[in-house]
């Protein structure tokens, strides 16, 4: 980044601290030069600013994130008074205008970087989408806790994750119900009878033809709206969340594996004929691994759409548990922090079941082009 | 010319073999009334422009396409019972390798489809990769291998089952021409060493000239063999014979049987 | 979301068959036919007991063919036959005004709306979105990995929170359906077109860089045109799951009209007919949008080159 705009861009921030020693931080005008912790915390934050506004190179990236994080505990600090919390005044806000204006250069600076090494290019690329994760988390935090917004509306991230650690029981068994329950046992069945009648599909052409264009209408289909009929057959339990997940994962599979099993190069097919392989000898040998990459889509696709499944069946009716069921009901009761917690539930559970899909895949089809450039 | 002894077993003996497919603009000749005798141990190229049907004819006796008329004979047997009793390895344009398989699992591709014990795979990988002088890339993956290499392995694997014949389809067309001559050098050696019979398609004429006992020169429209022209050079030839007189007169019968099939036309 | 279509590649067929019509349709006919006669089956099969029991209850004498007959045709059967749903879908379509509550077209028509406006903004944010990321560097490291991971969250399960939210705040109907809509297709059609606008050969870009062309006229000349393909297959990803948002969003309130509201009371009430026929309009409202986005790239594709 141009190094006058960085030495701009920190001087701005400096500025900014500056005037939170002047304007009121609260309503109840005991300013913050009069706030033990938080004033030496600011000043901090703003020596620090002006380090990095001096050196205006990359150094300034550390110099000036050890800037925004003494800032941004500044601000939290505050939020922790009562007369802050609520009705928050220009001067508490030109703290957090300060932290956000340095973490946005340091995020500029991070992502300007080249000609890094290997292990260095790789811990920024893992950096700059997390600064910028925790600045979202951290300015909905401080907006909601300053402005006062109802906790019943739409609760600070805070509420939420010490509504999290404080229902782990409850999160346990939701978890229980919806993911291991439902999802696992719903998306085994899927995929492996998605595959199963891939293989048949690529043996009986004709089955091929008839099939793919059904597979692809019906992966097209709201198919979380059959969940009251599976409620219908298979009562109110899991049982038929995880038929609707079955439903659900069946036709993606169907229609990527057809895919994968016919991507075979017509050189290795006439290959495995010169050898006079049996059928099964080059489905096994050639077709099989030739899929797999295909496979592992629809895999990655389906772990996805089983949780969204599970839960969205849950929607329709469940009796006492459930990630779904937890949510709705909440929702009702206007319990939001409750929601968030279980959407958090649901987005760990989503990212690990995706990651490890990803983990297998990555084991299985090293050899495929897509990993090697 | 023919210096061969006349009880040399016939490999290949073709009669008239004609195929014809339908296409949107009218009925293609791909092969036309083709007749051809090949004898054990031969090296027979197939030369011609695209369209002449050489790799058409190497698929039929391969029994990869089947012919809509005439009669075919590979090894005593039918096209399809030579095919089923693995009398042949088929090198193709690519090298086909499997690249979820290392260099060493795709050589005994073959071998665990005719089931081979597992000793036999082994010792087998081991020679013929020797063979093609690529020892110590066992444990590599195809795209570790430079383009060359990898087809010296689609070669090695070709053999491994020791097959009577070798069919080859433009096997060295995808890589340069310094790769190529050397490939040629190497391709000359395995065959006095393992003394198959081998049928060559190819694009180039030094290259089949340089290589063959017997050169078949094709043309287009319809597929028809133009030229027979017998080749006897010595058998520890280098490719430094290709400057001499001799091989430019071949050559030339080749271009000549080229242009008289109005190969070089429009 | 979901896969984009898939098709095998051309074989040829033995010269009876040749008829491209014949090889096309033949084999989907059978299935559907091979489907129906299934679903049949089924429908006797697990209607029976229902049936004959309630004969019995009845203590009318009854004969096999009177239980087959009634499970073509009872009033609560645990799988209607299809002539049955047809039978309810017709008449939903066709047996009340178009915007009498029991009409099924009054149902479509609400879910949609809300469908079709969720869509548009959906669109227009992701690839604005798109824009924004391809042209700073910033932004498309901070972001798109956000972007990816949040492909992973199940984002429909946020629906009820939305609902409940901005009803609270005063904002019901149309509105919220919609931007739950547009939030769960906003995502999908981002990193599409992200994919869409980086996809072109490094080769051209240099090309477009000898000529000095500016970063507008390289966006204008090379990258949209080399988007397209990119943005219609993202964007029928994106109507299937804004229909599916639209019949989700219509869940919490316990809604009282759309798809989603008449799946919801059709479960409460028993009324399994009517369940199914609101699935099935659900199936002809999802194909018809995807089959209109389908025209709209034929069209395009023509007015490029395409054959």
């Amino acid at each position: 980044m141009d190094p006058r705009k960085l030495r701009l861009g920190f001087l701005l921030a400096t500025g900014a601290l500056a005037l939170a020693f002047v304007f009121p931080v609260a309503p109840d005008s005991l300013p913050l030069m009069a706030r033990p912790y938080s004033r030496e915390i600011t000043a901090g934050a703003g020596v620090l600013f002006l380090l990095a506004a001096w050196l205006a190179d990359h150094r300034a990236i550390v110099v000036g994130l050890t800037g925004t994080l003494l800032a941004a505990a500044a601000s939290l600090a505050l939020l922790n008074d009562a007369s802050v919390a609520g009705s928050a005044q220009a001067g508490f806000w030109m703290i957090v205008i300060a932290a956000w204006l340095s973490v946005v250069l340091g995020l500029v600076n991070l992502a300007g970087l080249q000609k890094l090494r290997r292990r260095a290019q790789q811990a920024v690329n893992l950096l700059v989408p997390l600064l910028f994760g925790a600045t979202a988390f951290y300015l909905w935090e401080v907006a909601v806790r300053g402005f006062g917004v109802p906790t019943v509306l739409l609760p600070p991230p805070s509420a939420a994750a010490a509504r999290f650690f404080a229902s782990l029981p409850t999160l346990a068994g939701d978890f229980t119900q919806t993911f291991i329950r439902g999802v696992l046992i719903g998306y085994a069945i899927g995929c492996s009878a998605g595959l199963a009648v891939a293989i048949l599909a690529h043996r009986y052409h004709f089955l091929a033809r008839g099939l793919l264009p059904l597979g692809n209408f019906f992966s097209a289909l709201p198919l979380v709206g059959v969940a009251p009929i599976m409620v219908m057959w298979f009562g109110f339990d899991w049982p038929s969340k995880a038929a609707v997940v079955v439903l659900v994962t069946f036709f993606p599979m169907l229609v990527n594996a057809i895919a994968g099993l016919e991507a075979s190069g017509h050189i290795e097919r006439d290959l495995m004929r010169s050898y006079a392989a049996s059928p099964r000898q080059s489905l096994i040998k050639l077709y099989l691994p030739a899929a797999l990459p295909f496979i592992f889509n629809a895999l990655k696709i389906n772990a996805t759409l089983a949780l969204i499944g599970a839960i969205v069946a849950e929607f329709f009716g469940t009796p006492t548990q459930g990630i779904g069921f937890r949510i709705s009901t909440e929702a009702g009761r206007m319990a939001l922090d409750m929601v968030w917690a279980e959407i958090a539930l649901a987005a760990l559970a989503g990212m690990a079941f995706y990651g490890c899909v990803t983990l297998a895949e990555r084991a299985t089809t090293f050899w495929h082009p897509s990993y090697r450039t | 010319m023919s210096t061969e002894p006349a009880s040399k077993r016939l490999v290949v003996e073709a009669n008239a073999i004609s195929l014809r497919f339908e296409t949107a603009d009218g009925p293609v000749d791909a092969l036309s009334d083709v007749s051809l005798q090949v004898a054990e141990g031969e090296f027979v190229s197939f030369i011609g422009p695209s369209g002449c049907g050489k790799t058409t004819m190497l698929r039929v006796i391969a029994d990869l396409q089947q012919p809509t008329s005439g009669s075919l004979s590979v090894n005593g047997m039918t096209a399809e019972n030579a095919r089923l009793a693995r009398s042949y390895g088929y090198v193709f344009q690519a090298p086909a390798l499997f690249p979820w398989r290392t260099i060493e699992k795709n050589l005994k591709l073959p071998l665990e489809i005719m089931g081979f014990s597992d000793s036999e795979q082994r010792i087998r990988a081991e020679r013929y990769l020797s063979m093609v002088n690529l020892k110590g890339f066992e444990r590599k993956f195809p795209w570790q291998l430079s383009g060359g290499m990898q087809q010296r392995v689609s070669i090695a694997r070709a053999l491994s089952f020791d097959p009577a014949m070798l069919l080859m389809d433009e096997p060295f067309g995808a890589l340069d021409e310094i790769v190529r001559d050397h490939l040629n050098e190497q391709l000359l050696q395995l065959w006095k060493s393992t003394e198959k019979t081998v049928l060559f398609v190819t694009h180039s004429i030094p290259e089949a000239v340089f290589l063959s006992t017997k050169i078949v020169v094709m043309s287009p429209r319809p597929g028809r063999i133009i030229d027979v022209i017998d080749c006897n050079f010595p058998a520890d030839r280098s490719l430094e014979i290709r400057e001499t007189p001799e091989f430019l007169k071949i050559a030339q019968r080749v271009r000549n049987g080229l242009r008289a099939g109005h190969s070089y036309d429009e | 979301m979901t896969s984009s279509s898939l098709t095998l590649p051309a074989r040829r067929a033995p010269s009876l068959f040749r008829h491209a019509i014949v090889e096309r349709y033949v084999p989907v006919a059978t299935m559907v036919l091979a489907l129906i006669a299934i679903w049949y089956v089924a429908a006797v099969a697990m209607n029976w007991t229902l049936v004959r029991d309630a004969f019995e209850r009845e203590e009318t004498p009854y004969t096999i063919s009177d239980v087959l007959a009634g499970t073509m045709d009872a009033e609560r059967p645990l799988l209607p036959a299809p002539h049955q749903v047809i039978n309810a879908f017709v008449d939903g379509v066709f047996g009340y005004p178009p915007l009498a509550p029991r009409s099924l077209i009054y149902h479509s028509l609400v879910t949609l709306s809300a469908t079709v406006l969720g869509f548009l903004l959906g669109a227009l944010f992701g690839i604005s979105l798109a824009l924004l990321i391809v042209h700073s560097r910033v932004l498309e490291r901070s972001l798109l990995p956000w972007i990816i991971c949040s492909q992973m969250v199940p984002v429909l399960a946020l629906a009820p929170i939305f609902i409940v939210v901005l009803g609270a705040i005063g904002l019901q109907g149309l509105l919220p359906k919609s931007i739950i809509s547009a939030y769960l297709c906003f995502f999908p059609i981002a990193i599409g077109m992200v994919k869409g606008f980086t996809s072109p050969d490094p080769l051209q870009i240099e090309l477009m860089r000898t000529w000095s062309a500016t970063p507008r006229q390289v966006l204008w000349k090379l990258r949209w045109p080399s988007a397209v393909p990119y943005l219609f297959a993202s964007l029928k990803v994106a109507i299937t799951i804004s229909l599916v948002g639209a019949i989700v969003a219509e869940l919490p309130t316990g809604g009282e009209a759309g798809i989603g509201a008449r799946l919801l009371s059709g479960s409460y009430y028993g009324q399994t007919i009517q369940l199914w026929a609101a699935l099935v309009a659900a199936a002809v409202l999802a194909s018809a949008l995807i089959a209109i986005v389908g025209l709209v790239e034929r069209g395009v594709n023509s007015r490029m080159g395409a054959h």
